[in-house]
């Protein structure tokens, strides 16, 4: 009988390491947001929380795919970078780029501290810490009603103008483009971590966590470090969020907000920076378009979709990409062989 | 060979193994700067148990390990491995998501060893540079592995069975560089190998351990000497 693993980590896509000069697919992908600018300009907020969700994906993308740390608790740190930007908003400070500062750092300590936690346990381990530390501090949210607003909200959040210009308006234009340049300058920093040796030593912990100490990797400093980053990058998204749409829910912090980030890789693709993007796409447009035509019963279609690309392989929709290209370049090499 | 009288390495009546369950009794040995160690035995008698005890990655219940002058007993295994430990383990353990070139880049540490050095040593891997770990014929993995523990600079080579189900023309092409760096780097090396005359071959010291005891120790040459003590020790030919 073949026995497959039963790790989770190990069902998850083998990690790609960038290539240092970038594919022409890469320039393609990062000119579709202008694109999409001109071709939507109805939508630009949706498009906006697509690329906040891509780069809190971008975040458990560095835990998960890149390090193999399962986590059922990263919107805590979303939520902490959004409550950070939404809190020094209402008590009087909007400005928007030192709340990001802001909120990172404070969703950043806040991995780190609960890091130690986290990375000493396997699997299921991880599971229940990082639930347990998302589910406490969602009723600690859920409590401090004074600070937070509770259920209601926190609400009466005015971020002000980017630069002293350019001021977040009702359209989404100023908030798109915020959006997209955060976006943008994190995946080049995620980029850059994932190619480097601290990233490639992270994959070499995934892929064998019991050999790296022998060939001199200090394992829980690395899976430490990284934790801390990750954290901070959604602290980051959590804060864009709540200075785009100028309101944080409680929601932010909840479960079902770790729940859907962990379909979206799963559905994108782990390990692969692209994949988390695309699958912020796809799970986002799916989530409007669906619930469009029905409201109450459109996460039957992203089960679905999930199960589908799930049972096409690993990879998901990217790696089923990736298959096709390569079977595509298999035959095309065996008829310039024959 | 370095002529320091000062012992590199010393493993003072260790007793260690797996949990509470003792593999290794009462093991003492020293070894100097540059010298070489065969550790021969049976299966299962101890020998890769011995190399996981010096890296920290078994259960010490008692003795000590001094390395370079400290008692590193309690000092984690990658601290071990960046105060000068290198490890070639029997199983290779390649990264499958890693190219041949990241799998010597992510371990790097100053000192003799760099990339261009290790590919002077290894042409073949310097062909092979973009594939992946996985991509590799076990002879590839086997130097890359031996690269891959050059590339932290090690002072001490910890070898286990790296003959271990290669080909002949590979395990030659593995002897003249192993043989290189016992004898012209000055690294000091700790061979284990089912194959007792090639380690002898290789070292200029030998331990032959029996159920997780030492049982006899001498020069290489000496053992190479006395063929049937050999035989009787590790019933190889």
């Amino acid at each position: 009988m073949n026995m497959q693993s039963l790790s989770i980590v190990d069902r998850l896509p083998a990690p790609r390491v960038p290539n240092d000069r970038w594919h022409k697919l890469e320039y393609l992908f990062w000119i579709l947001p202008f694109v999409a600018y001109f071709l939507f300009p109805t939508n630009l907020v949706l498009i906006s929380q697509m690329m906040i969700l891509a780069l809190f994906a971008l975040s458990l993308d560095l835990i998960l795919g890149y390090a193999g740390i399962v986590s059922l608790g990263h919107a805590a740190f979303f939520g902490v970078g959004a409550y950070t930007s939404g809190l020094l908003s209402t008590h009087g400070w909007g400005e928007p780029f030192s709340a990001l500062l802001m909120a990172a750092v404070l969703a950043a300590i806040l991995g780190y501290i609960t890091s130690f936690l986290v990375v000493r346990g396997h699997e299921l381990t991880q599971l229940m810490v990082t639930l347990g530390i998302g589910l406490m501090l969602y009723e600690i949210a859920n409590k401090a009603t004074d600070f937070t607003g509770g259920a209601d909200g926190l609400w009466g959040i005015s971020t002000w103008p980017l630069f002293g210009i350019f001021e977040i308006d009702l359209y989404g234009k100023t908030g798109y483009f915020y959006s997209l340049a955060v976006l943008f300058i994190m995946f080049l920093f995620a980029r850059r971590l994932v190619s480097s040796t601290f990233g490639l030593s992270l994959i070499g912990i995934r892929e064998g966590a019991k050999r790296m100490p022998a060939i001199g990797a200090n394992v829980d400093k690395r899976l430490v470090a990284i934790y801390t980053i990750s954290a901070g990058m959604a602290g980051v998204a959590g804060a864009l969020l709540a200075q785009t749409t100028q309101f944080v829910g409680l929601d932010s912090l909840g479960f079902i907000r770790s729940a859907d980030l962990l379909i979206i890789l799963v559905l994108g693709g782990a390990g692969r920076l692209y994949g988390a993007m695309l699958g912020a796409v796809v799970f986002m447009f799916a989530h409007h378009y669906i619930s469009d035509i029905n409201p109450v019963y459109w996460q039957f279609w992203i089960g679905l979709l999930l199960i589908v690309i799930v049972m096409m392989g690993s990879g998901g929709i990217l790696g089923s990409v990736e298959r096709i290209l390569e079977r595509r370049r298999n035959r095309a090499a065996e008829k310039g062989a024959s | 060979m370095s002529n320091t009288s000062q012992n590199i390495l010393t493993v003072d009546r260790v007793f260690a193994g797996y949990g509470e369950a003792v593999v290794l009794e009462d093991i003492s040995f020293s070894l100097k700067e540059g010298d070489s160690l065969a550790l021969l035995g049976r299966n299962g008698v101890g020998k890769s148990t011995l190399l996981l005890t010096l890296l920290g990655l078994t259960q010490l219940h008692s003795g000590a390990i001094h390395w370079d002058g400290h008692d590193v007993s309690r000092v984690p295994t990658h601290q071990r491995a960046a105060n000068g430990m290198g490890w070639v383990p029997q199983e290779r353990h390649m990264y499958p998501s890693l190219t041949v070139e990241e799998h010597l880049t992510v371990v790097a540490r100053s000192g003799h060893w760099d990339v261009a050095k290790v590919y002077q040593l290894f042409p073949r891997l310097e062909e092979r540079r973009a594939n992946m770990g996985n991509q590799l014929s076990g002879g590839e993995q086997q130097m890359l592995a031996i690269a891959r523990a050059l590339m932290v600079n090690p002072r001490l080579l910890l070898l286990d069975e790296p003959m271990e189900g290669l080909a002949p023309i590979i395990v030659q092409e593995l002897l003249g560089v192993i043989r290189r760096l016992v004898h012209e780097t000055g690294l000091t090396v700790i061979v284990v190998e089912q194959h007792a005359r090639l380690a002898l071959g290789l070292t200029d010291q030998a331990i032959v351990l029996d159920r997780g005891q030492i049982v006899h120790q001498s020069t290489s040459q000496s053992l190479l000497d006395e063929p049937e003590t050999l035989d009787r020790l590790v019933a190889v030919a």
